[in-house]
């Protein structure tokens, strides 16, 4: 049984790496921008676990900023992404710029929320 | 139309004078007529909105209605006057004596703030008005905005004219007129508009996936959670309807861009608001909006995996690895924090919404409220009249052509609908929802009706036209013979369709003037001859106390008249509106049920100058403090045993006349109010003493008071102001 979970797994993963390859590099750079708000996210997280919550409103904005510049960077990867139907007559230009208006909001409360 | 563009060319060539306006209207293109009319209806529906909402202004005068607005009056006035960050962090010594109150941090600053914007707009426009002005006429503006933003919304879910039809509808839709009348200057005139406008941009947002549109929806919640505490629908609503979409099957990317976007910045936002502070990642409430957010990251994460892998098999492993690990660790998540309490559970208010009778048994205050009670069906008839079968008409019609916007309207009808049931004041936030369900089924039927009639002036022509005796056009012509009735008919139904309507603005006027314009603070009724008389006691008192008190006076009422006071007579009080403490009150309770020399020791620890009790046996007035001497002796009772409600009741029956309880003959409240009320004669007929509001005879005429001595009475008796007098001397 474990055999064929671990030749499953890796059946996958050879899958997941092979068509992940063929992603065009836009998309594979914005994708590491998500992974490396979300590490900085997680070492937050680890920090505060070792050093206490307070002051909470610095701990979330700092959280928030990270998870909100993401998931922004996510909306901007689905809405440049040439595969999605619903999105073949908004032009990238017209998507960056949501994304560089939303993340400067975002910033902003952000700053004013850090204390 | 070449004919058409050649006389209108033929026409301006020619230098003719401009036809009159009503020519110049029939030579527009179609399309131009139309918005011409559009148009014109909107601004007419836009000035309605702001008109019937006057009859206060126009009957009495340009006053601040009921009590809660009087504390909004006040934060304006100190808002305008100080400036924005003496407002944000004032706190505030002339409530709830000795605490004070944290006023900066504990209230919604919308529409203080709104009110404050429009008033420097004025002013810097040198229109000269006073802020007082500015609040009166702060919610009928908004209404009208508010019926823009229906047209708009209407038009997004439905067509343009379901928009028209909706703006007309909630323009003067009784449920919303209530609560935004001119003088009612309160949270919720600015919040409906909030609350239509933020639920618009979101659905426009779901429609087109745009960031732009999600931003503007999230500042739309922000300006919501500034505004109104109500704002917890919104949070609620909005995840339900997203996994609502999930589950069947609507999904789309469109749907993820509108509402990560939307929740994250609107989050962010809103912890802004002191008031609010950290509710949103720590209350039970807003947990739904959290758990919906990472269901979607996990949603569509495994729909993108499921693309890029295009096998089956591996991605059912996948699935199901994933799966168990993300509810596994949400699972985990959400039990310690529930556990530990770290997620604050529903609180009393709201918990009250899902468990009716929960604030009976356990939150006296909460449910003495009278908005918060359950509704009546009267009530449902009153506030919406023909709304009300519309409703269920304009939801099939939006199960006809299910569309992510008209799911939408439908889960807002319905849950809005829910609690309308459960409180009476939540009518007014149903009122938006069934005005644009209905609007969609009178849009429908019409445009159907009128399609009939159409047809049938054409179809005759073209059977004439043809002529020919082929099986078709016999065909056509016998299911032409049957058009002639349907005519009648279409015509006949649109005949009673206009009834109806009409019928509905005549009885949305006829209660906006009787039922919801009085102002509460000033009460009018008619004299023997038929004209009006007009009780101003309570402006009368709290200027007597403004006048004839020294400026560090603190004044003991029940806290119905807690804003009031400190609004009018400028004294500091023991406890108002607010209720955020319930042992204050509920000393304020125990003080009134005791009798007099336990009652003075409670007042001497209160530093209490005044006493001001409402009375409403001369005049019978029914909302006096005797009415709701009950509500004190149960609040008391909740938190000091020693006060019980049995003792104040003869076989369960409240009673002031000779068979009453001696408790009730004798507590602070019974000798306040009925002091030398039995020397008067109130009524031609009956006996000295007769209480007009309750309809019976006083038990106790001869009331003497040892602690106390009568200060002020307004000119009707409806309130009396008694002076504490200090301790004896010893010698």
């Amino acid at each position: 049984m474990a055999k064929s979970s671990s030749s499953d797994a890796q059946a996958l993963i050879r899958s997941l790496r092979s068509a992940y390859a063929a992603t065009p590099t836009k998309l594979k750079i914005i994708d590491l921008y998500v992974v490396y708000a979300i590490t900085t996210a997680v070492i937050q997280i680890v920090y505060m676990g070792i050093v206490g919550s307070f002051p909470f409103n610095s701990f979330l904005s700092g959280i928030l900023s990270c998870v909100g510049t993401a998931v922004l960077a996510v909306c901007l990867r689905i809405q440049v992404n040439k595969e999605n139907k619903e999105f073949k007559d908004l032009s990238p230009e017209r998507a960056f710029a949501d994304f560089v208006l939303c993340n400067l909001v975002l910033h902003l409360v952000i700053m004013n929320f850090l204390g | 139309m070449g004919a058409k563009a050649a006389e209108n060319g033929a026409k301006s060539s020619s230098s003719a004078p401009s036809p009159p306006p009503l020519k110049a209207f029939f030579r527009l293109k179609t399309k131009q007529q139309e918005l011409l009319i559009r148009v014109a209806s909107l601004a007419l529906i836009y000035v309605l909105a702001f008109a019937v909402r006057l009859f206060s202004v126009l009957r009495y005068e340009s006053m601040i209605h009921e009590f809660d607005p009087y504390f909004n009056y006040r934060t304006t006035l100190f808002l305008t006057r100080n400036g924005f960050y003496e407002f944000w962090n004032w706190f505030d010594s002339e409530s709830w004596y000795p605490l004070g109150r944290i006023i900066g941090g504990t209230l919604y600053p919308g529409l203080m703030v709104t009110a404050a914007l429009i008033y420097r707009l004025l002013r810097f426009l040198t229109f000269a008005v006073h802020i007082r002005e500015v609040c009166v006429l702060t919610a009928p503006f908004f209404a009208s905005n508010t019926t823009i933003v229906a047209y708009f919304f209407g038009k997004e879910i439905w067509d343009s004219g379901a928009g028209l039809v909706a703006a007309a509808l909630i323009a003067i839709c009784p449920g919303y007129i209530s609560r935004s009348v001119a003088g009612s200057y309160d949270n919720e005139g600015v919040a409906i508009f909030a609350l239509l406008f933020t639920f618009y941009l979101f659905v426009k947002a779901v429609n087109t996936g745009s960031l732009a549109w999600a931003l503007a929806s999230a500042f739309g919640y922000f300006y919501m959670v500034s505004a109104w505490g109500g704002y917890v629908f919104i949070i609620n609503l909005i995840p339900l309807y997203v996994l609502v979409l999930l589950v069947t099957g609507r999904y789309s990317m469109r749907l993820y861009v509108a509402y990560n976007c939307m929740y994250i910045l609107g989050m962010l936002l809103a912890m802004q608001i002191r008031f609010v502070g950290f509710q949103h990642v720590q209350s039970g409430e807003h947990m739904a909006a959290m758990g919906v957010f990472f269901l979607l990251q996990v949603f569509y994460f495994l729909d993108w995996v499921k693309y890029m892998l295009n096998d089956k098999q591996l991605f059912q492993s996948f699935l199901r690895i994933t799966l168990t690990f993300a509810i596994s660790v949400g699972a985990l998540a959400l039990g310690i924090g529930t556990a530990s309490g770290y997620i604050s559970p529903w609180t009393g208010r709201f918990y009250s919404l899902l468990d009716p009778t929960y604030a009976k048994d356990h939150i006296p205050i909460i449910a003495s409220v009278s908005e918060h009670q359950p509704t009546a069906w009267s009530s449902f008839m009153f506030d919406f009249h023909i709304l009300l079968f519309l409703f269920p008409a304009g939801l099939y019609f939006c199960f006809k052509r299910l569309s992510d916007a008209t799911i939408f309207i439908v889960m807002y009808g319905l849950t809005s609908m829910y609690f309308a049931g459960v409180m009476v004041r939540l009518i007014l936030v149903a009122a938006p929802a069934v005005c644009l369900i209905s609007a969609i089924a009178i849009s429908a039927t019409v445009k159907n009706l009128t399609s009939l009639i159409r047809t049938k002036g054409k179809a005759p022509l073209a059977v004439s036209g043809k002529g020919s005796s082929s099986l078709k056009a016999s065909a056509k012509a016998s299911a032409d013979q049957s058009l002639p009735f349907q005519h009648n008919c279409a015509i006949a139904l649109l005949v009673g369709a206009f009834y109806l309507l009409s019928r509905y603005a005549i009885h949305c006027t006829w209660v906006t003037s009787e039922a919801y314009s009085s102002p509460s603070i000033v009460l009018a009724a008619r004299g023997a001859h038929g004209g009006r008389v007009i009780f101003d006691d309570y402006r009368e008192a709290y200027y007597w106390l403004r006048q004839n008190t020294p400026a560090d006076a603190k004044v003991m009422s029940w806290w119905d008249y807690g804003y009031q006071i400190t609004a009018m007579g400028n004294r500091t009080v023991i406890v108002d509106n607010n209720t955020w403490n319930n042992t204050h009150i509920a000393t304020v309770g125990r003080a009134m049920s005791s009798y007099e020399p336990e009652a003075y020791e409670i007042m001497q620890s209160l530093d209490v100058d005044y006493v001001l009790v409402v009375f409403g046996g001369l005049t019978g007035y029914s909302s006096d403090d005797i009415n709701k001497f009950l509500w004190m002796v149960r609040i008391g009772g909740g938190v000091f045993p020693v006060i019980k409600e049995p003792d104040y009741l003869v076989n369960g029956e409240y009673r002031v006349d000779k068979g009453a309880a001696p408790k009730m003959l004798n507590c602070l409240m019974y000798k306040l109010a009925y002091y030398r009320f039995g020397e008067m004669t109130t009524e031609y007929g009956k006996p000295t003493g007769y209480d007009r509001a309750r309809g019976v005879e006083i038990g106790n005429k001869d009331i003497k008071l040892e602690y106390l001595e009568e200060a002020f009475t307004t000119s009707n008796w409806i309130i009396r102001i008694y002076k504490v007098k200090p301790p004896k001397n010893r010698w």
